[in-house]
């Protein structure tokens, strides 16, 4: 028995319409069971016992620009603890009359990151570009040259102390984990077992260890009159620690990859590194956007530990603001405020790796 | 694929030279032996298809051709060259000896045109812009130039492995290998495969070629070849290979697969 469709083509058809407007829509997802009705309503009396509340304590009855003492007889937020020692919270101990200084850097290292988001701009000028830059921020940190007063890195602190840790915390350790990666994928036994030794022992202590290391046992070794800048034993510990997490994130996005990436590169011709380069850490690292990513958030927050070795981060000069008497009162406000700093930087870190994974994404 | 235009199969040219010399070669993975001492000679401008039952060795032997795979014994000359640990033997090999993979094996994150001139640019340093000229002659050739710009992922299986024959070709090989270049592929797809191989052994190159596809083997081969537990157990001309076939196993195999 045969039959066959007489039609030429088949007719093509709308998928059924379900929007039925705001009620429909309500009916549907918020009360279409009654445990989903109830659920509802217990979320909206929670919302509705906790949100006016809030919104009159730090938009209604609060202060933004006053004295101290005038915040004593309100009962809203008392935000004028931020706008008064913002500058102590953002540059701490720098010199008072120098810290247009560090307010251009960090201006600058804004624009330049701004700048490099768009994959337009990834050229070869860019690599010159940002070693540029970084001597401009150094000098205007340190000075010593043009008539600039030399600050010593002891008195680097704030914000341009936490952007800075961070910041090479993340672009030293991401090459630097991508080559323990390979190493420890190498066929060479040498380089292998030193890698799994570095990272498995990186891995296996506490960020607050390798910092108390590096500040209190590792002087201790130097010979007598030699010392090494403290904040660059902390930036040293930071970037170790990062790159062995990095590591194992990179080598789970190495071994991703299909036999076949490697075959075929091999067979035309190409020698390991043209190997690597060209196809397969293109490709690895684009699968490890995700996780790596996580790693350079928490190493982003990581850098508040430098605390306990005596360096004055973000989070250390506002526990020095609130320690003064006059604001002891409002560390909500202020630590607020540093949740929203940590915030606004962590989530467009985050939401740029999701761009980029799209851009990148090929098909397939 | 009876309605494939044919090159007549005939012996491959008088006196050509040597271009791959196999002798006594023995491989193995842990203890099972999948190569078991192979003799094989292939001229210049020989066409050669392998088939034989799946484990049989056949795709190890030709993988061994560019290094894939290591042998433990016997010797491998490719072009004068011979393949040994020394891993600048093994790339001046592989650059002159192109490979087609059953799974295709396209670069995903590069663009067809970009998979085509990564060989030229990075391994014979050809000048960029030479090199794209070069490789839209050869995606013309599969007929596939409209599609340069697209990404791998964007294209079907027929034309992902048309694009994967450019891209050794690209390479100027003096030696083609295919390692069951359709099997991957859905039945509608293999014979725009098969056509751009059938071109390819028209103009003469050196094709080595594991494959089921014995329509291919008839029009196209100079010699067949059945392999069995490591071993060549036959090999013949396509006529006699198929119309007598001597051994009980090759037999066996040709009432199994053309039924």
């Amino acid at each position: 028995m045969s039959e066959v469709n007489s039609s030429q083509e088949p007719e093509v058809l709308k998928p059924p319409a379900i929007q039925l407007g705001v009620l429909g829509w309500l009916r549907g997802n918020l009360f279409n069971t009654w445990y989903n009705s109830l659920l509802t309503l217990l979320f909206f009396a929670i919302f509705w016992k906790l949100v006016p509340p809030l919104v009159k304590w730090a938009f209604i009855d609060s202060r933004w620009y006053s004295s101290a003492e005038a915040c004593r007889d309100i009962d809203g937020a008392c935000w004028s603890i931020i706008p008064a020692n913002i500058r102590f919270i953002l540059f701490g101990f720098f010199p008072h009359d120098q810290q247009w200084r560090p307010l251009i850097a960090m201006l600058l290292l804004v624009a330049m990151v701004f700048y490099s988001k768009d994959r337009r701009h990834w050229t070869r000028l860019l690599l010159w570009i940002w070693p540029a830059a970084l001597a401009v921020m150094g000098l205007l940190m340190h000075g010593g040259l043009f008539g600039l007063s030399v600050v010593e890195t002891s008195q680097w602190s704030g914000l341009p102390l936490t952007l800075m840790l961070a910041l090479f915390g993340m672009f030293a350790a991401y090459p630097l984990g991508v080559l323990l990666a390979l190493g420890r994928r190498s066929r060479m036994p040498a380089i292998k077992s030193l890698c799994v030794v570095y990272i498995e022992l990186i891995r296996g202590v506490p960020l607050i260890s390798l910092l108390f290391m590096s500040s209190v046992m590792f002087p201790l070794f130097l010979p007598e009159g030699v010392t090494i800048n403290k904040v660059l034993r902390a930036q040293v510990a930071i970037i170790m620690f990062t790159a062995a997490y990095i590591a194992e994130v990179v080598r789970g996005g190495l071994q991703a990859m299909p036999r076949g990436q490697y075959e075929a590169a091999e067979s035309l011709g190409l020698n390991y590194k043209q190997t690597m380069r060209l196809i397969i850490l293109p490709q690895a690292l684009k699968i490890v956007i995700p996780p790596s990513v996580g790693i350079l958030i928490s190493a982003f927050k990581d850098t508040s530990l430098v605390v306990i070795i005596a360096l004055y981060d973000v989070l250390k000069t506002t526990k020095v603001t609130l320690s003064n008497p006059k604001w002891a009162g409002y560390s909500t406000e202020a630590y607020l405020f540093l949740a929203v700093l940590y915030f606004v930087c962590c989530y467009a870190m985050s939401s740029y790796s999701r761009k980029l994974e799209k851009a990148l994404h090929t098909g397939r | 694929m009876k309605d494939t235009p044919k090159p007549e199969p005939t012996v491959p040219p008088a006196g050509a030279e040597a271009i791959i010399e196999i002798s006594g070669l023995h491989k193995w993975y842990g203890e099972f032996h999948v190569l078991n001492g192979i003799d094989l000679t292939v001229q210049t401008g020989e066409r050669i298809v392998i088939c034989g039952p799946s484990g049989s060795g056949k795709s190890t032997l030709i993988r061994c051709i560019n290094r894939l795979e290591e042998h433990q014994r016997g010797r491998i000359i490719v072009n004068g060259t011979e393949l040994t640990s020394d891993i600048k033997n093994v790339e001046k090999v592989r650059a002159e000896v192109g490979m087609v993979f059953q799974h295709f094996n396209l670069f995903p994150h590069l663009t067809v045109l970009d998979n085509l001139t990564l060989g030229p640019i990075w391994v014979r340093k050809t000048p960029k812009k030479e090199a794209e000229e070069e490789a839209m002659v050869y995606l013309e050739k599969v007929h596939i130039a409209e599609q340069a710009k697209k990404f791998p992922g964007q294209l079907s299986g027929g034309q992902q492995q048309r694009v994967a024959i450019a891209r050794s070709l690209c390479m100027k090989p003096k030696v083609m290998l295919f390692d069951e270049p359709t099997s991957a592929l859905d039945p509608e797809m293999v014979k725009e495969v098969l056509d751009v191989m059938i071109n390819l052994a028209e103009e003469g190159m050196t094709m080595l070629v594991v494959t089921h596809e014995m329509g291919f083997a008839k029009s196209v081969a100079h010699r067949v070849m059945f392999m069995d537990y490591g071993l060549i157990v036959e090999q013949n001309t396509p006529q006699a290979f198929f119309d007598h076939p001597q051994h009980e196993r090759t037999k066996l195999f040709l009432s199994q697969i053309l039924q």
